[in-house]
């Protein structure tokens, strides 16, 4: 690309997207691939037969069954009338639109943001859309991928396109090399500590720094998979050689020539040298620690060394508000160490962190605490993102060392993330969880959730509270 | 949708930061292909004592008698935050609510709301403040004019700012896809020039 002006790399994902900038109305810009679920679908699909219009492009989505599906049993009524319903319509208006399906049981089967990548669907350079809002995870690749909502859904299944305003750039440059045993959730849930559950909110965040180009690309995901955490519309990580190797060979990525244009076009797709953001944060990796949330929003979060904070250490009116009922509702005192914390459920899984390197460094975990097994008053659940996942898993005894140690070992879905299905907590009960969400209510009603990368939440099955493995 | 042109209403004050859509419809009110049933579910959790909803929480702001006819919710800032479910305007929209007003709201929420025809209205943490006052004091009537873009309540009257495009859809009703539909040729342009690996 030529240009005058330095671009951000969202500056060229716009610029190469942008359909038409009439005057007078929103942008449009272009989608490239578009991955729906049963939940948010129906109704657009009911919309488009209202008005009697058709799928424009239906290669260009995917659709798969992860939200409401049970983690027991591939039946698809498993897990209640409700969810069969609307895994029913699903598989229907699929038929109906011409739209690929991986459904229950499907090789390809997964949560949607685990199976685009591992099926090389998310390339870089493009635009991604889903009706989930961690659609930013694919921001992993480059590309820009964000979350919308159901009229969203409809306008690009019948346009392929979407009106979109142009958000704010934010650069978050983690400098130097995190310590040994520091994952990508302790990165992305110590920015989320420092900018706040709102703080990139009309923000595209670029990650990058020594830190973030040392991770591999399942890390790379878990960090842009929270961007919608701290309100950003995408989060993006330049492509790079890391990129390109894990794209390559995947079963729906170019091949042959075409490929090799592609990583001439994602090449040039980093940022320029000397481009501005409107926001910079920069963080020192070596301060990073493993993060625990205490509270009821990511932004509540700190070191496993550290303690429960007071309402007293926010000057912020909002912040210290916003503690005093986190406190309330969580039913922890300021002042406890969180180590002291005690958990009864353990759940490994979500779009955040359920993909094969998540559940080797579980293993791993496990496997230290040589033959110990999972605190008998704890139910400590295992939830691969996909059947591939699942089958790699399986293929290297991960699943055993997990059984073996007292861990259930589920079929893939989102699961205990957001428990739509069974997997659902129950008033009090207290998990550790590596998934992207501690609001009140999310895991049930009345529970209380502590997000966790996937080494924490393994040790914490064992030993019944968290652990600093690094200490 | 339907056009949006002025709006007289009660408002209900929400004074809570950061209410995240998992709290304005729980998960396990989604299993619907419909887009109704949504109203009758709005903020379960606060709502309800109890799990099945059948105990109304009285202490909860919008269950009080005297906010029954509420229209406009006045929320804390970052309202709508989390999820992408449009099933949160939907239900919001169900229950009654015409307008939200707060200081901030999450991008996708506030899209989502601009596509159903329910009114954000974003007014600044002052203005949020002295209508959080003005209705301690007493049930307070608001006018939202949304093409002169001003909410008044007597003397008293804040102006707001609407993208020029969300404007213009909110007063007319227009259906975006259709809108988009009518530059197919364009989109075609455009895709004829897109490289192969795209």
């Amino acid at each position: 690309m030529t240009t005058s002006t330095p671009q951000t790399m969202y500056e060229k994902l716009w610029q190469t997207h942008l359909v038409e900038a009439a005057k007078g109305e929103t942008p449009l810009l272009y989608v490239d691939r578009h991955l729906i679920h049963e939940v948010t679908s129906p109704q657009a699909f009911a919309n488009l037969r209202f008005h009697n219009r058709p799928v424009r492009h239906p290669e260009r989505t995917i659709a798969t069954m992860d939200h409401n599906i049970s983690t027991r049993s591939i039946k698809i009524d498993a897990a209640g009338e409700g969810a069969a319903n609307q895994l029913r319509a699903l598989a229907i208006n699929c038929k109906d639109f011409g739209i690929e399906l991986f459904d229950m049981g499907h090789k390809n089967q997964g949560i949607a943001h685990v199976i685009g990548p591992e099926l090389g669907l998310t390339l870089p350079g493009t635009i991604i859309v889903c009706g989930d809002s961690h659609t930013a995870t694919h921001g992993a690749f480059g590309a820009l991928a964000f979350g919308i909502g159901t009229s969203e859904v409809e306008h690009v299944f019948a346009t392929q396109t979407l009106r979109q305003n142009k958000a704010k750039t934010m650069k978050i440059e983690v400098k130097g090399h995190v310590g040994a045993g520091i994952s990508a959730k302790d990165i992305i849930l110590a920015i989320i500590g420092k900018t706040g559950s709102a703080g990139a909110t009309g923000y595209v965040v670029e990650y990058c720094g020594e830190a973030i180009e040392a991770l591999s690309m399942e890390e790379r995901m878990t960090v842009c998979n929270m961007s919608i955490e701290f309100g950003a519309k995408a989060g993006l990580i330049a492509p790079d050689q890391t990129t390109f190797d894990y794209v390559e060979g995947k079963e729906y990525a170019p091949k042959g020539e075409v490929f090799e244009q592609a990583v001439v076009d994602w090449t040039n797709l980093k940022s320029d040298t000397d481009a501005t953001f409107d926001a910079v944060l920069t963080l020192e990796a070596k301060d990073i620690k493993a993060q625990v949330t205490w509270g009821t929003n990511p932004g509540q979060v700190i070191s496993v060394d550290g303690i429960v904070p007071s309402p007293e250490d926010f000057s912020d009116p909002v912040e210290k508000e916003s503690c005093v009922s986190a406190l309330n509702y969580m039913g922890l005192t300021a002042g406890t160490k969180m180590t002291d914390i005690q958990v009864n459920k353990v759940f490994i899984g979500s779009c955040t962190n359920s993909r094969i390197e998540d559940l080797r460094a579980a293993a791993g975990v496990v496997q230290k605490y040589e033959g110990q097994q999972v605190v008998e008053t704890i139910d400590a659940i295992i939830v691969p993102g996909s059947y591939r996942v699942k089958e790699q898993a399986e293929s290297e005894g991960l699943d055993k060392i997990f059984t073996d140690a007292g861990f259930e070992w589920r079929l893939p879905g989102c699961s205990m993330c957001l428990g739509m299905n069974d997997d659902v907590l129950e008033e009090g009960d207290r998990c550790a969880s590596t998934s992207n969400r501690n609001f009140e209510g999310r895991q049930g009603r009345g529970s209380r959730t502590h997000l966790v990368s996937p080494e924490m939440a393994a040790a914490a099955a064992i030993t019944g509270h968290f652990v600093d493995l690094n200490a | 949708m339907e056009k949006f042109n002025t709006h007289t209403g009660l408002v209900v004050p929400l004074d809570v930061a950061n209410v995240d859509t998992d709290q304005i419809i729980p998960k396990q009110f989604l299993q619907k292909t419909e887009r109704v049933g949504f109203g009758v579910h709005l903020f379960h959790d606060s709502r309800y004592l109890d799990h099945a909803g059948t105990q109304v929480n009285p202490d909860f702001v919008i269950n009080k008698p005297e906010y029954k006819d509420a229209s406009i919710l006045l929320a804390g800032e970052n309202f709508g935050c989390g999820s992408s479910r449009e099933h949160a305007p939907w239900a919001l929209q169900e229950y009654g609510f015409k307008v939200i007003i707060a200081s901030s709201f999450a991008d996708i929420f506030y899209g989502n709301c601009i596509n159903v025809g329910l009114l954000p209205i974003k007014l600044s943490e002052a203005e949020i403040e002295q209508l959080f006052k003005l209705s301690a004091d007493a049930q307070l009537m608001l006018t939202v004019d949304l093409p002169n873009n001003t909410v008044t309540c007597g003397e008293l009257s804040f102006k707001f700012s609407l993208n020029e495009f969300q404007q213009y859809s909110l007063e007319n009703g227009v259906d975006s896809v259709g809108w988009t539909l009518d530059k197919l040729d364009t989109i075609k342009a455009f895709e004829a020039k897109m490289p192969a690996w795209q």
